[in-house]
């Protein structure tokens, strides 16, 4: 039998901003081109003409979705080299906008990866119950999206009084809906035929691929930055980590369905401990980067993201590298296609959840 | 002369392209030709309009012309098939906490289905590079005619029928197997690889789903005795064959969801996988003809041989016609067969094929036997 070459995307309902040259035989795919780098925009260039505080509305433009965990380390990192030391409210705060925007994250990528099974319901469902943590995102910040909330020093601006309660009737609801979510999907024998036994990612292969976040955690590899190297008050709350070992796109989806659980829980905890006091620290207009170098990284929704600035005391950083957890995904994707069916192409796909721009920077 | 066939695929091309003539030829111009021929209708109407005459317009109602193209035949089930589609939208959006369509007409969107023909009306038709033309402007036409050609045995009452044959049930099979072609002529034509793929999976389903399915309404025969549809019917009088033959109920229930391409059979249109599947190059009113008219008639016919194999037809309480009581069953036949896609996710060609050869096939000669059984109790006499 022949081979076909098959494009998925750009311009296909199940790509995204990315391109996959498939080699299939039948229906088994022999061969895979990941093709990345339609969205790329030159981020890191970017940040070299741009000061500390004029770096944060660009840089969560990879991830609209996400963006207070793309910006996590890039704050800490400016904090370390600055030296400052912020108020404890204001990481109350982090934490819980932070949790909060993985679950908008997590809803959005569960919703797809619903339509991409071809269940519709749980492509209107999640997209639906995202509203709630948007709305709270939006108490908080005043935007629903790309919030720039995130400043060094602590947060923009401290949160209405409202937000507790919002924030504990919003996880209240999702806690029902979650359960609900169970029931018409992830105990579906349709689900769990389409999923179970495919593309399946050792644990062996997993760490020499260099995986990252719940495609790490779905392969039995216990590594989360909030629990390794707990930052801002992730050491003072109560929360697991899933981990399954089965390393199957079943255990990478129920991870992050599991994880939904623990952003709750952490969400909970950290509105009733916020205790009250200033959110920033006041710093002058424009702030120059002492000489020097920082790294750090942070658990962003789709795995660890990190960050290194470099500067040499000019008014712009010299360099910023940047290392998004999709990126660190991609080599997974050639692996795991290969030899899979073209029906399980999407589904692999969207569950190492990789999100082109993120990746493309 | 034509020139000679060197491979395999020019045969299939051959054979296709008679079959496809054929198809067209038939319906819309012998078929005509023969039904007017027979009323002599322009005269009959020219008649009509000059002297009204009550029983003459009753002699219209009753001619083979009206069943065809109004009543039992291809205006009601269009109408019925639009009604479908808004109906799918409502209930789907009900399940999946929305609102559905709202804005076209005064109550619940009711006008979305001449929106949605307005629309596809007013886009343009793209004919791609490199398509087989007559082909690809030919499977519109076919697979409407295909659709349509299953209403002519579906008696919506014991004087609402277009044909009254003793062999319904093998025209039903009869025509359940040009689908696949129909699909499989998309795919070709096309000339493109989603296309093709989704053509050859429409394929290997309807081939294999169609077993399973001929033999559970050999069951319905077999209790029956009779191939006639109207005969079927009335054999259900006091009991459906729904609570003599249930397992041959659900085997037909499910091959005919994947037979229609719904959820979760919906392989050959797996948007995510091969974007429409063998629908991808169509636009415009082309692919409305096809999704439309096509796909929704058969959803109805399928729905509507439900009724008549399983749920007694227009058997009801006789002080209202049997044509209202078939109308309602079929609508809850459609209303379930709704349902899966706002539950299931999209199964797998692999595990679909094996359920399909092994359980479904197995199920419905356990079917047989059921019936075989329930004939040789005595418990339906033998007719």
């Amino acid at each position: 039998m022949s081979t076909m070459s098959l494009s998925v995307g750009p311009q296909h309902p199940g790509s995204g901003h990315f391109r996959l040259q498939l080699k299939i035989k039948g229906d088994i795919i022999v061969d895979v081109d990941p093709d990345a780098g339609y969205v790329h925009r030159g981020e890191e260039k970017m940040c070299e003409y741009r000061d500390l505080i004029q770096n944060i509305p660009h840089l969560e433009r990879p991830v609209i979705l996400d963006s207070m965990g793309v910006l996590y380390p890039y704050v800490m990192a400016c904090e370390d080299l600055l030296g400052l030391e912020v108020p404890e409210r204001a990481m109350y705060i982090r934490v819980a906008m932070a949790e909060i925007n993985r679950i908008i994250s997590h809803l959005y990528w569960l919703g797809i990866y619903g339509i991409f099974l071809g269940h519709s319901t749980m492509f209107m469902w999640p997209m639906g119950d995202r509203e709630p943590f948007i709305d709270l995102a939006q108490l908080a910040s005043g935007a629903r999206v790309t919030f720039a909330y995130m400043v060094p020093g602590g947060v923009r601006n401290d949160v209405p009084d409202s937000f507790e309660s919002q924030a504990l009737k919003a996880v209240k609801y999702l806690e029902g809906r979650l359960k609900e979510y169970d029931r018409i999907f992830f105990s579906n024998p349709l689900f769990l035929g389409r999923t179970k036994g495919v593309g399946v990612l050792t644990k062996r292969d997993a760490i020499s691929l260099g995986a990252v976040g719940p495609t790490l955690r779905g392969s039995g590899v216990r590594s989360d930055i909030r629990i390794s190297e707990p930052y801002d008050v992730y050491d003072e709350l109560e929360f697991d980590i899933p981990v399954l070992d089965e390393g199957d796109s079943y255990s990478r989806a129920m991870v992050a369905f599991l994880e939904m659980k623990e952003s709750l829980k952490i969400i909970k905890q950290a509105v009733e401990k916020m205790p009250k006091g200033p959110v920033r620290l006041k710093m002058r207009g424009q702030v120059r980067l002492p000489a020097g170098e920082a790294y750090s990284r942070a658990e962003a929704a789709r795995g660890t993201m990190s960050y290194y600035i470099v500067s040499d005391a000019g008014k712009y950083p010299y360099r910023i590298k940047i290392s998004p957890p999709s990126f660190r995904n991609l080599p997974t994707i050639p692996f795991l296609l290969k030899g899979a069916r073209l029906a399980d192409m999407p589904v692999i796909y969207w569950g190492i959840n990789y999100w082109p721009v993120e990746a493309d920077r | 002369m034509s020139e000679p066939i060197e491979n395999f695929s020019d045969f299939l091309k051959k054979i296709l392209q008679i079959v496809m003539w054929v198809l067209i030829f038939l319906p819309i111009v012998i078929f005509p030709l023969i039904l007017i021929g027979e009323t002599y209708l322009p005269t009959k109407i020219s008649t009509l309009m000059a002297n009204p005459d009550p029983e003459a317009i009753f002699a219209l109602l009753d001619s083979d012309l009206f069943r065809v193209a109004v009543f039992p035949g291809f205006t009601f089930a269009a109408t019925f098939a639009a009604f479908i589609g808004l109906w799918e939208r409502k209930l789907l959006a009900k399940m999946q906490m929305r609102v559905g369509p709202l804005y076209a007409g005064k109550y619940a969107g009711i006008l979305q289905p001449i929106a949605d023909l307005l629309k596809l009306m007013s886009k343009e038709i793209i004919t791609p590079r490199g398509v087989d033309k007559p082909f690809f402007w030919a499977v519109p036409l076919v697979t409407t005619a295909i659709a349509v050609s299953l209403l002519a045995v579906i008696p919506l009452s014991e004087t609402s029928v277009i044909a009254r044959t003793d062999v319904g049930v093998l025209i039903i099979f009869a025509i359940l197997s040009f689908f696949p072609i129909a699909a499989l002529m998309a795919g070709w034509a096309s000339n493109s690889k989603y296309s093709l793929i989704g053509a050859l999976r429409a394929l290997h389903q309807m081939v294999a789903y169609e077993i399973p399915m001929i033999l559970a309404i050999l069951g319905v025969v077999i209790l029956s005795g009779s191939m006639n549809l109207l005969e079927i019917v009335s054999v259900q009088e006091n009991v459906w064959f729904l609570f003599l033959l249930p397992i041959g109920a659900i085997v037909f229930f499910i091959t005919a969801l994947a037979e229609l391409e719904r959820v979760p059979f919906d392989l050959p249109e797996a948007e995510s996988e091969i974007v429409t599947g063998w629908l991808t190059e169509y636009s415009g009113m082309l692919f409305g003809v096809i999704l439309g008219i096509a796909v929704y008639i058969k959803f109805y016919a399928f729905a509507a041989l439900f009724t008549v194999f399983f749920l007694g037809g227009w058997i009801g309480p006789s002080f209202i016609p049997g044509e209202f009581w078939f109308i309602l069953k079929t609508f809850i036949v459609i209303t379930l067969m709704i349902i899966p896609r706002g539950v299931f996710p999209r199964i797998r060609i692999d595990i679909m094929l094996r359920a399909g050869w092994a359980k479904l096939l197995m199920l419905s000669l356990v079917n047989i036997f059921l019936a075989l059984v329930i004939i040789e109790l005595g418990i339906l006499p033998v007719r």
